[in-house]
This record gives structure tokens, C-alpha cells and sequence, in this order.
């Protein structure tokens, strides 16, 4: 009998890695697809900051892999996932995540990909009722059918709650050998991970993204609102996840480094948008998203004042350096915390 | 057999471990690639990502900001 293949979308949580080894465990052969949508939430992402650097950076996609022994493929999706954020045709969860387009999405690159390498199904760690959003058992079949996936799709973790797919229909898996998780639990997992023996394992809080972020998504929703329509670069959204954003005026933005991880990281940005560093005291990188007059440059450079560590004294030097390279010193009173409007600090 | 360099400044992870891989599919077994990157992260991924697609790291270095890790293509 020929060995069948499957497809599995890793996401680097608990739930993908079971998925996977209870197909492994029906001799089934797995390869992992992660995608890249530039919002996945990565241990190195909050490894910028100082204070987090000592956790272990590993990329938990990879993490899972590895101890699955399958081979992983990362692919880039930054660009054409846009289309998905900016118009999710099922409309955005709590924040601004459009998980149910999202899977649709993924579940239909992951077809394209399974095709082209001659794979049977895919295979996802969804469990009914987990997510509000995408994955109830109404939304299930939307995923199968808008993906144009059908029956190919299998989920090992809720398949006895689920019609039979047609790797259960071929014989080339048994259902007996599914599991019926349901629900918000998480208990039954992680008591199949103890019998698999698997520790150490990710248990991300929430999504699966940035998009789920209560303050990200106000962070996303202001730089739309700024450039008046829906449009992101990788590095704008890369921005969002650093530093204290405070917006004065709709044109412009300051980007204030909180630590000195976030500062280095803020350096790599200084060929692409103008900063702000102070010269008299310690104090933060600060790039400059936008257009100032002066009187605004002036307003900008108080602000950064506030945060460097000449707040209390009646004189920070600064200079603003352009793109290009040209310095231009300046010397403002650091503005009075009062005197930021909530409303600046997105 | 050839060495190639690929530059991944400024690319935060997993995007230095995309390019590697878009980077190694193009290569043939017994080149070597130097990926240069400034995520520390990419110490951990790069090699993580060899070891489960059967390559060879060579050596990773750390210098000046910049962390560097030489991967030799083998068969598939
Ligand atoms: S949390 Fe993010 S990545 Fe996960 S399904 Fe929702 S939109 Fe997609």
C-alpha cells in the first residue's frame, strides 16, 4: 500500500503538534507548513525588549518540527495576505483579526501547496468551540468549502465530532484512532501531550497573531486612519510591535523606544524614517513617521525630552537627524507629562 | 561547489530563515551559504531549521551586531 502524505498546518502551539503525531501514529507521512503573515506573534519579537532577551528565542514552528521529526515549510504570505486584513469578507473578530478569512485563506494556500508536491490531505489542530470565531461547527464547514478543500481537510484532535473525511471514507486512516476534544478546555490536550511526552511545549494566550492584540489593532487602525486608506509595509507593522507610539497630529507619529533593546532595534530604522536622540542626557531612540513643520519639530522634540532622563531639568539638548544624515542640535524643555493628551499615546 | 552570501540585516525572524530556505532550494548539495543576519534569534532558527531539513551548520559567529551562520547544502 502506497504511504500517504498529509499536509499539517503548524502554527507552533500545543494543538498542531498533537494533530501531527496522532497522524504519525496512523503511519501516515507529515510535512508542516507555517505561514508568514508578518503579525505572527514570535519569541523573538518580544526578545527586543532587554528585559526579555534571557528567554529562550526559538521559533516555536521550527520547535515543533523538530520534535515531531518533520520537515517544515515557511512560506511568505505578507503581500496577499493584505487583501485578507484589509477586506475579511466574514468580518473581523474582537479586534482586528479576520480569523475565519484568515484560515479560509491558509487552508486554501496549503491546498495549493499539497498539490503542487503531490501530498492527499491537509491536517489542522482545530478543535470545535476552541476559538469564537473560526473555529465553531458552524464555521468549520465555511473554512472547507470557501477553501475549496472539502473532505481533504482532516482534524485529528475533534474528528469523531466531525462528518468523516475522506482519508477516514479511504481507509487510509481510521476514525477510532481520532480523538472528540470540544470546547475551551484545554486539559485534554495536555493530558495527550503527557502521554506522547511532550513538555516544554507553547500555550499561547489568545490568537495565534498580533491581530488579536486589543492595543495592536488600535496601533493598526491609527496608522489606516493616518494615511487615509487600508495600506501597510512589513516594516510598519514590524513598528507597531516596539516601542511607546504617540501621535500629535495625524500626519506625523513619534516612536519612542521604552528600553535599550528597543533603542538598538530602533537604530536599524534610521535610513528609512528621520529620528531624535538626546545629546545632553540618557534617553531614547525616537523615529519620526511623517511630515513636521517646525513648530511641530519643536513640539516632537519635548516630547522626546519628557522621556529622556533630563525630565526634571529646565533644558534637554537633542538633535534631529534626517534620512540623509543631516543633524540639526536642539535645546527645548521637556514638556510636562500633563501637557500629553491621553488620546496622543495610541 | 560555490559560496554564497545572503544578507539579512535588519530581517527579523522567521523572515532570515525564509530566505535561507527560498536561498538553499537553488543550491546544489556541497555549496555553502554564509547568512548574515542582526535578529540574534537567527542563531537558534537557522540551525534548528538545518537540522530538520538534514543540512549542515558549518560554524555561527557573533561580531560586531551581526550574527553569521555558514549552513552546507546536503541531499535531500
Ligand atoms: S489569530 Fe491571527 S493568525 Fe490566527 S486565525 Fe486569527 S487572524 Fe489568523
Amino acid at each position: 500500500m502506497t504511504q500517504r502524505k498529509a499536509v499539517a498546518l503548524i502554527s507552533g502551539g500545543l494543538d498542531s503538534l498533537l494533530a501531527v503525531r496522532v497522524m504519525q501514529e496512523q503511519g501516515i507521512h507529515v510535512e508542516g507548513i507555517n505561514f508568514f503573515t508578518g503579525f505572527c506573534v514570535e519569541g523573538h519579537t518580544h526578545a527586543i525588549r532587554k528585559k526579555d532577551q534571557k528567554k529562550p528565542k526559538r521559533n516555536n514552528a521550527l520547535w515543533c518540527a523538530e520534535q515531531l521529526g518533520i520537515k517544515l515549510h515557511i512560506i511568505d504570505i505578507i503581500d496577499e495576505y493584505k487583501q485578507v486584513v484589509f477586506n475579511p469578507k466574514h468580518g473581523y473578530g474582537a479586534n482586528l483579526n479576520p480569523c475565519l478569512d484568515c484560515k479560509v485563506f491558509m487552508v486554501k494556500k496549503a491546498k495549493e501547496w499539497m498539490q503542487a508536491h503531490g501530498f492527499d490531505f491537509i491536517i489542522s489542530g482545530e478543535v470545535v468551540g476552541q476559538r469564537p470565531m473560526s473555529q465553531r461547527k458552524d464555521t468549520m464547514p465555511v473554512v472547507q468549502r470557501e477553501s475549496g478543500i472539502d473532505d481533504r481537510l482532516l482534524r485529528p484532535l475533534s474528528g469523531k465530532n466531525l462528518p468523516p473525511t475522506l482519508p477516514e471514507r479511504e481507509g487510509w486512516i481510521s476514525r477510532d484512532g481520532l480523538y472528540d476534544f470540544s470546547g475551551r478546555s484545554r486539559k485534554p490536550q495536555m493530558a495527550l501531550a503527557k502521554q506522547f511526552g511532550f513538555e516544554d511545549y507553547a500555550q499561547p494566550a489568545g490568537g495565534c497573531c498580533f491581530l488579536t492584540d486589543a492595543q495592536y489593532s488600535v496601533k493598526l487602525a491609527d496608522l489606516w486612519n493616518s494615511r487615509g486608506s487600508k495600506e501597510y509595509e512589513l516594516d510598519d507593522i514590524m513598528l507597531l510591535k516596539v516601542g511607546r507610539h504617540i501621535r500629535p497630529a495625524t500626519h506625523y507619529k513619534l516612536i519612542v523606544a521604552r528600553e535599550e533593546g528597543e533603542s538598538n532595534f530602533l537604530k536599524g530604522y534610521k535610513k528609512q524614517y528621520p529620528h531624535m536622540r538626546c545629546t545632553s542626557h540618557g534617553g531614547p531612540l525616537t523615529l519620526i513617521d511623517g511630515d513636521m513643520s517646525e513648530d511641530e519639530l519643536q513640539q516632537a522634540a519635548r516630547i522626546v525630552a519628557r522621556y529622556s532622563q533630563g525630565k526634571n531639568t529646565p533644558q534637554v539638548e537633542l538633535e534631529f537627524v534626517t534620512i540623509a544624515g543631516e543633524v540639526t542640535p536642539m535645546s527645548v524643555e521637556p514638556m510636562p507629562p500633563a501637557e500629553i493628551p491621553k488620546e496622543w499615546v495610541l | 561547489m560555490s559560496r554564497e552570501r545572503l544578507d539579512c540585516h535588519r530581517l527579523l525572524c522567521p523572515m532570515p530563515v525564509i530566505k535561507t530556505q527560498d536561498r538553499i532550494a537553488t543550491m546544489q548539495p556541497g555549496d555553502e551559504l554564509e547568512v548574515v543576519c542582526t535578529d540574534p534569534g537567527a542563531l537558534n532558527d537557522i540551525p534548528a531549521w538545518s537540522r530538520i531539513n538534514g543540512h549542515q551548520v558549518l560554524e555561527t559567529t557573533t561580531r560586531d551586531g551581526e550574527y553569521i551562520v555558514v549552513v552546507r547544502v546536503c541531499q535531500e
